[in-house]
């Protein structure tokens, strides 16, 4: 059955939201937007380099986006505002990129793919690349779970239950590598921060609990690849984009829900 | 028994220091406050006691298999994170449906479970922290400033909840208050903080020493006083020049 493109694009959107969902939700709480932005910034770095050295796209992103993060880590706190340093971060990781990828002279890219994505030419080993990436970050964040939401509610709190934020931060950092190195195939760099924040947003006004939030996050995230691929067959639009305004038509329709029961959430 | 000792701690901030070389012991089941003008060191001391800061010089010795429950200060729950009361008691490491019930009753707030988090009111979500502290049955409570935000009455009552647990569960208390009249009545013993162990001992002994009134001034017996300071009392290693402005009533 996976030799169809629809059915192969349609599983590797499946698998991408499945992975951001979780995870986009902790974006959302602990205001990270920014920091995911960054980190898929410098994903284009990362494929500039594994072309340049010729090693895997998923490895060469995966670990740019990595130390990106950990930059930030690093960084932070050391006189600039955090929105500052990531703006700064983000722009220069893909700047810089861009720049990269114009010397690689002797192979031919399409720059285009990698910004906003080609999951119409997803293969079976990208499709088995992001299953297994969203898997390792689903049960990351599965492990977690509890430990990372006691970190986001209060660092503190977290102390004195014999946590270590810090190492829940890097377990989210990591988490976010990954999902930025298999989302780029199908919905670009630019975007994925879109993957992480729209359904989880959307979400908020119909869940109850952190792991309703979540769970709601990846059904509309679903919904959102599938009918977005769906809609850019029919309408010819670029598929990437599509799935994102899907999303976004979602998220619509949820804050307009909130609107009409506004004492229930 | 003691519970938690702890000896010679210093904490510097970069170039500032908060603690330096502070000593003290909580044994079970005494109801201690730390008393203290801002920027004393107050908190710095609870977050070295929960491990939240790593110090650089002195130690901290907790008993072995000690259970903490701590009430920060303030905790703000981010609007876009949804949360029931239930579901914020199982955090990190679950509890049973007795233990969430036990624990919201002595809290005093037994009907709030499927309430969510973002709704309370700032008493109510100071009780719901306490009953967090309690689920897993602490040997000792540590509290800082847990009444803040809250008014008289309901500080009050507050404290009054915190002596009826101290007397169901046995539990230790260590608690940060600027609320001088209640701290020195339900208080077995009190330190008077200010970078350093200033005093400390009985609620009578440390309200008659001259470190503490010269930090609080002498108490006007209910009259509304308002004490400014400059405040650069005999302990010259330590460089503490802040002005203090404490309301007394």
């Amino acid at each position: 059955m996976f030799d169809d493109f629809m059915v192969r694009a349609t599983f590797a959107g499946i698998g991408v939201a499945l992975a951001a969902a979780p995870l986009g939700c902790f974006v959302v709480w602990r205001r990270m937007a920014y920091f995911g932005d960054a980190t898929a910034h410098a994903a284009v770095l990362g494929v500039a380099l594994s072309l340049a050295f010729s090693i895997s796209i998923f490895i060469g992103t995966v670990a740019v986006a990595l130390m990106m993060a950990l930059l930030v880590n690093i960084l932070s706190g050391r006189g600039y505002a955090m929105d500052t340093l990531l703006g700064v971060m983000a722009h220069s990781a893909l700047a810089f990129g861009l720049v990269a990828v114009s010397f690689l002279s002797g192979i031919r890219i399409d720059l285009m793919a990698y910004l906003f994505g080609d999951i119409l030419a997803v293969s079976r080993n990208d499709l088995s690349i992001i299953w297994g990436g969203a898997l390792v970050v689903v049960l990351l964040i599965s492990w977690r779970w509890s430990a990372l939401l006691t970190s986001t509610l209060n660092e503190d709190l977290a102390y004195a239950s014999d946590l270590n934020p810090k190492r829940e931060q890097l377990v989210l950092t990591l988490a976010l590598a990954i999902t930025v190195a298999v989302a780029i195939k199908v919905v670009g760099v630019l975007l994925i921060a879109a993957l992480l924040i729209i359904p989880a947003a959307a979400s908020r006004p119909l869940s109850r609990t952190p792991e309703g939030m979540a769970f709601t996050a990846g059904f509309i995230g679903m919904i959102s690849s599938v009918v977005g691929l769906r809609a850019a067959y029919i309408f010819d639009t670029p598929a990437g984009p599509s799935i994102v305004c899907v999303a976004a038509v979602l998220f619509v329709i949820s804050s307009g829900l909130r609107l009409l029961m506004p004492s229930e959430k | 028994m003691t519970l938690v000792k702890v000896k010679d701690l210093s904490v510097n901030y970069g170039a500032r220091s908060a603690l330096t070389r502070v000593s003290l012991s909580i044994e079970s089941a005494e109801i201690v406050t730390i008393v203290g003008p801002n920027g004393s060191g107050k908190t710095s001391l609870l977050r070295a006691i929960i491990g939240a800061i790593q110090s650089e010089q002195g130690s901290v010795t907790k008993r072995n298999g000690i259970q903490i429950g701590y009430v920060p200060q303030q905790l703000h729950i981010d609007a876009t994170l949804p949360i029931t009361v239930q579901r914020f008691l199982k955090l990190p490491h679950g509890a049973t449906p007795s233990e969430i019930t036990q624990a919201l009753h002595h809290a005093g707030v037994p009907d709030l479970s499927a309430s969510q988090l973002s709704h309370l009111s700032g008493g109510q979500f100071q009780r719901v922290l306490l009953a967090r502290a309690l689920i897993k049955k602490p040997d000792l409570l540590l509290l800082d400033e847990a009444t803040q935000g809250l008014d008289q009455r309901g500080s009050a009552s507050f404290y009054q909840q915190i002596e009826r647990v101290r007397q169901d569960t046995g539990c230790a208390v260590l608690m940060i208050s600027h609320e001088l009249h209640v701290v020195m009545s339900a208080s077995d013993r009190v330190i008077c903080l200010n970078g350093h162990v200033c005093c400390e001992g009985t609620p009578a002994v440390v309200a008659s020493a001259p470190e503490y009134r010269e930090l609080f001034g002498t108490g006007t017996g209910g009259a509304l006083a308002l004490y400014r300071h400059e405040h650069d009392h005999g302990h010259d290693h330590v460089d503490h020049s802040h002005d203090h402005v404490e309301v007394n009533e």
